[in-house]
């Protein structure tokens, strides 16, 4: 890719044709959650204008159109590079683009990572009755905080035997977390060894991104599969702990705030594994099948393994802020 | 490629990928729901204009200020200011269209989906949102109506359809400038909005988030927002915020950058101190990021808090005060004459100014106890808004329209629209200061008989503002039909890329780049 900003690239911005594919995208995304959420409300038996067994076949009309519609959409993208019509201007639309579409990413991480500082650090207190809102305490009789939450200030108060008002739900702490169990047990502990996994994966499509530019497609194909194969051994173990946290730990979504904050971190971090892996796979493919990428032109490559950083890093932050303290 | 025409009938503005084209479809869209939200309002204003309960029911009325609240701040003001950028941007910078056409379209037809999902909940068992339009919780997950979900998937296609058109937009900015346009020659526009691109794809994923947790919390009993759980409703406040104060600068700063060309343009002289108004621009986006909690005043956070946010929101004054600055001495022994836009824009720096003061006095921690949901908040928050984003739009519309349509709109029924808009919004919402310095707690149906001169005087500016707007668009389609063809340069002493192409611009612009010198 030219970063010269010579008056040659400005010539050929590729300004394509009028396109059927946005309005289909916006159609199946329409059909996608207006699916999904008719679905939570029968499931949550909230009325809705569409009620029955049935209703389930709206979200995954969506999901499957909008897949289909992204398919092609990036098909035509990846046709036209190979064509050559994008002129190295419009490349690095692309790039910013990608860039810019992470950082909106870490701004959602943020806004969950925020809610957990806030509780841990001023809701819980408070609760506890700590600091000029002593009061609170008046609420949530017999309530400690201590993190992670084993026992919800729902629990306590029922426990002291204050009276418990306007609750539409039951929130019981877990009888087990998934904190760091110190030195002694850590090699027991499976966080540790899904941040050994992710961060090598890391370094592994790293080293393929390098042997990309260095010319060497064996050793960038064989790497890269590495990467997806680590991903997706991280997805699995993942799923491993969740079915540990639901069966042997009590910690649920419904485990009070401890629970709560864990699933979404690490559940939209999981979510976002998921889509990465697939990016990563889908360039393995596009490697391996059909020898799309050059030493020189390989935005779609780069762009997955920027996302696949993105996770890393997020994935350190939750070790720290999530796991260990 | 370059020279093709637009596509016939309906599918040129389904399949489109011209900026032009996409401009014109968000303008269009965001004056529908210009409409919409203001039928709203007026249901809300019939209501007022006597105390007592004569035509709706508090549970409608709650769901009339709801849906007036979020139409038009995601239907009307955002997408008009979207779409503005689609026309300009590129005609400003000398590019051949947005950087990334076929996701542009994709970020407009999103919005269509987006708000016939969360309209139609006005039909739906249990209603539309009653919540408000910050959707606290828990009234928006306990005791939320079962229409909440559809609210909330509306708002996360919304924030991905203004996440993807900020991408384009700084693309477009950062990428696409002609050579020779370097940043601190862009117009005030371009920088404006190049500003508030960021702060979109900095809000809204965050708004994405507090809403996902409060599907989560409604659906799969987590307890972000219940004390029971360990959770805190006052959380949503402080998410929602961190989203809410950045997002009244996204409704504001666009329109900072069209009052910023418009004034030289009727003062015959350059702007003042054009690069302290970049940095102005700056620093209030910056600062929207720090003063979320001067919204939450009455929470009960830490004194600390108070003191913190307390400062931190009189500081805006500041940069604010440079702008306002700015602009009267760009007009000071200026040439100044009294077109339409212009008069829109005059108007712009006064009522938004007092707009200001009152937010300034509501930014006092000690006082904002006693003015916190009373009719003081409304009043300060519409003069932000109407005379603020919704002038400012309108300004650019006139200004503009000429170089878009080809013809020159008619200078009579323009000023008649100004001067109809300019007196039914102070009748409106002046007296709403007063009614609410007096006590008047916002959001309810009914109130106390004392109030009762001050309501009914704003009932009927507020139906003579809104008769003027169906005004307005007579005049728009009026002018589109036909009229006094505009020159190129259209107004005397309009500088900028833009009135360097013919009269309506053609449908491709700038497929060459213009060297700017």
């Amino acid at each position: 890719m030219s970063s010269s900003n010579s008056n040659s690239d400005y010539e050929h911005y590729y300004v394509p044709e009028s396109s059927k594919l946005p309005i289909f995208a916006s159609l199946f995304l329409f059909v996608t959650v207006y699916g999904a959420a008719t679905l939570f409300n029968n499931m949550s038996g909230m009325p809705a204008t569409f009620q029955g067994d049935w209703v389930h076949w709206i979200l995954i009309l969506g999901f499957v159109g909008f897949s289909w519609v992204l398919y092609v959409w990036f098909s035509t993208t990846i046709r036209e590079n190979l064509q050559g019509l994008p002129s190295a201007q419009l490349k690095r639309s692309y790039v910013m683009g990608m860039m810019w579409f992470i950082f909106s990413e870490v701004m959602f991480f943020f806004a969950f990572f925020g809610a957990l500082f806030y509780v841990r650090n001023l809701a819980g207190p408070w609760l506890g009755g700590e600091g000029a809102k002593g009061i609170a305490n008046m609420l949530w009789q017999g309530f400690q905080y201590d993190w992670p939450m084993m026992i919800t200030p729902q629990q306590a108060a029922e426990a002291a035997g204050g009276q418990v008002t306007a609750m539409n739900n039951e929130f019981s702490g877990p009888d087990k977390h998934m904190a760091f169990p110190g030195f002694g047990a850590m090699f027991g502990w499976l966080p540790l060894w899904n941040t050994i996994i992710l961060l090598s994966s890391s370094g592994t499509v790293h080293i393929a991104h390098h042997a990309l530019k260095e010319g060497n497609k064996k050793k960038m194909k064989l790497w890269l599969g590495i990467t997806v194969l680590l991903g997706i051994i991280f997805v699995c173990l993942q799923a491993y702990e969740y079915y540990e946290a639901y069966e042997h730990y009590g910690l649920t979504l419904n485990a009070g705030i401890y629970g709560s904050t864990f699933f979404m971190l690490t559940g939209f971090h999981g979510f976002h594994v998921c889509i990465g892996a697939f990016m990563l796979l889908v360039m393995w493919l596009r490697a391996t099948q059909r020898d799309h990428f050059t030493p020189e032109d390989h935005f779609g490559f780069e762009a997955a393994s920027w996302y696949w950083h993105f996770v890393d890093v997020v994935w350190v932050g939750l070790v720290f802020f999530v796991y260990i303290f | 490629m370059g020279d093709h025409g637009p596509a016939k009938g309906l599918s040129r503005w389904l399949f489109t990928t011209n900026h032009k084209d996409i401009g014109t479809l968000y303008l269009w869209f965001s004056f529908a729901m210009f409409l919409v939200g203001g039928i709203f309002a007026l249901v809300i204003r019939a209501e007022l204009f006597e105390p007592g309960l004569q035509i709706v029911q508090p549970e409608f009325f709650n769901q009339m200020t709801t849906m007036h609240g979020l139409v038009m701040v995601f239907g009307a003001v955002m997408p008009a200011f979207v779409g503005l950028a689609n026309w300009l941007v590129p005609m400003m910078i000398g590019a051949p269209d947005m950087a990334l056409p076929r996701m542009n379209n994709w970020s407009f037809w999103i919005l269509p989906f987006a708000f016939f999902m969360m309209l139609s909940s006005l039909f739906v068992e249990g209603g539309a949102p009653n919540f408000g339009w910050t959707f606290y919780a828990p009234l928006s997950t306990t005791y939320a109506p079962p229409s909440v979900t559809f609210f909330i998937f509306a708002v996360h296609i919304m924030g991905a359809s203004s996440i993807m058109g900020s991408i384009n937009i700084i693309a477009t900015i950062m990428n696409l400038r002609a050579p020779g346009m370097t940043y601190m020659k862009m117009p005030l526009f371009v920088w404006t909005w190049f500003i508030t691109a960021y702060l979109l794809i900095a809000v809204m994923p965050v708004l994405a988030g507090v809403v996902t947790m409060m599907l989560m919390d409604i659906h799969f009993g987590t307890s972000f927002f219940s004390a029971a759980g360990g959770g805190d409703p006052v959380l949503f406040q402080h998410i929602f915020w961190f989203f809410g104060h950045p997002e009244v600068y996204i409704m504001i700063l666009p329109a900072f950058g069209i009052v910023s060309q418009i004034i030289p343009t009727f003062s015959r002289k350059p702007l003042f101190g054009y690069d302290s108004m970049v940095y102005a621009t700056a620093s209030i986006a910056f600062l929207s990021f720090i003063v979320w909690a001067h919204h939450m005043f009455t929470v009960g956070m830490p004194l600390a808090g108070e003191l913190f946010f307390m400062w931190a929101t009189m500081l805006i004054a500041v940069p604010t005060g440079v702008k306002v600055f700015n602009w009267v001495t760009t007009m000071f022994r200026g040439s100044i004459s009294f077109e339409t836009p212009m008069l829109f824009s005059i108007a712009f720096v006064i009522l938004f100014t007092i707009g200001g003061f009152s937010g300034l006095m509501l930014a006092i921690a000690p006082a904002d106890f006693q003015y916190h949901d009373t009719y003081f908040v409304v009043a300060h928050f519409h003069y932000v808004l109407v005379p603020g984003a919704i002038f400012g739009i309108m300004a650019a519309v006139y200004y503009w329209l000429p170089k878009w349509c080809g013809n020159m709109y008619d200078e009579t029924l323009g000023k008649t629209h100004f001067w109809l808009s300019f007196v039914g919004l102070n009748v409106t919402f002046f007296p709403m200061h007063f009614v609410g310095l007096a006590g008047m707690p916002r959001r309810i149906p009914d109130y106390a008989l004392q109030f009762a001169d001050f309501n009914q005087i704003a009932s009927v500016g507020a139906f003579l503002f809104g008769a003027s707007q169906v005004f307005f668009m007579f005049i728009v389609i009026k002018t589109i039909m036909g009229g006094k063809k505009a020159t190129d340069q259209v107004w005397e002493s309009a500088e900028g890329l833009e009135w360097t192409i013919p009269s309506p611009a053609p449908y491709h612009t700038f497929t060459t780049p213009p060297e700017v010198k």
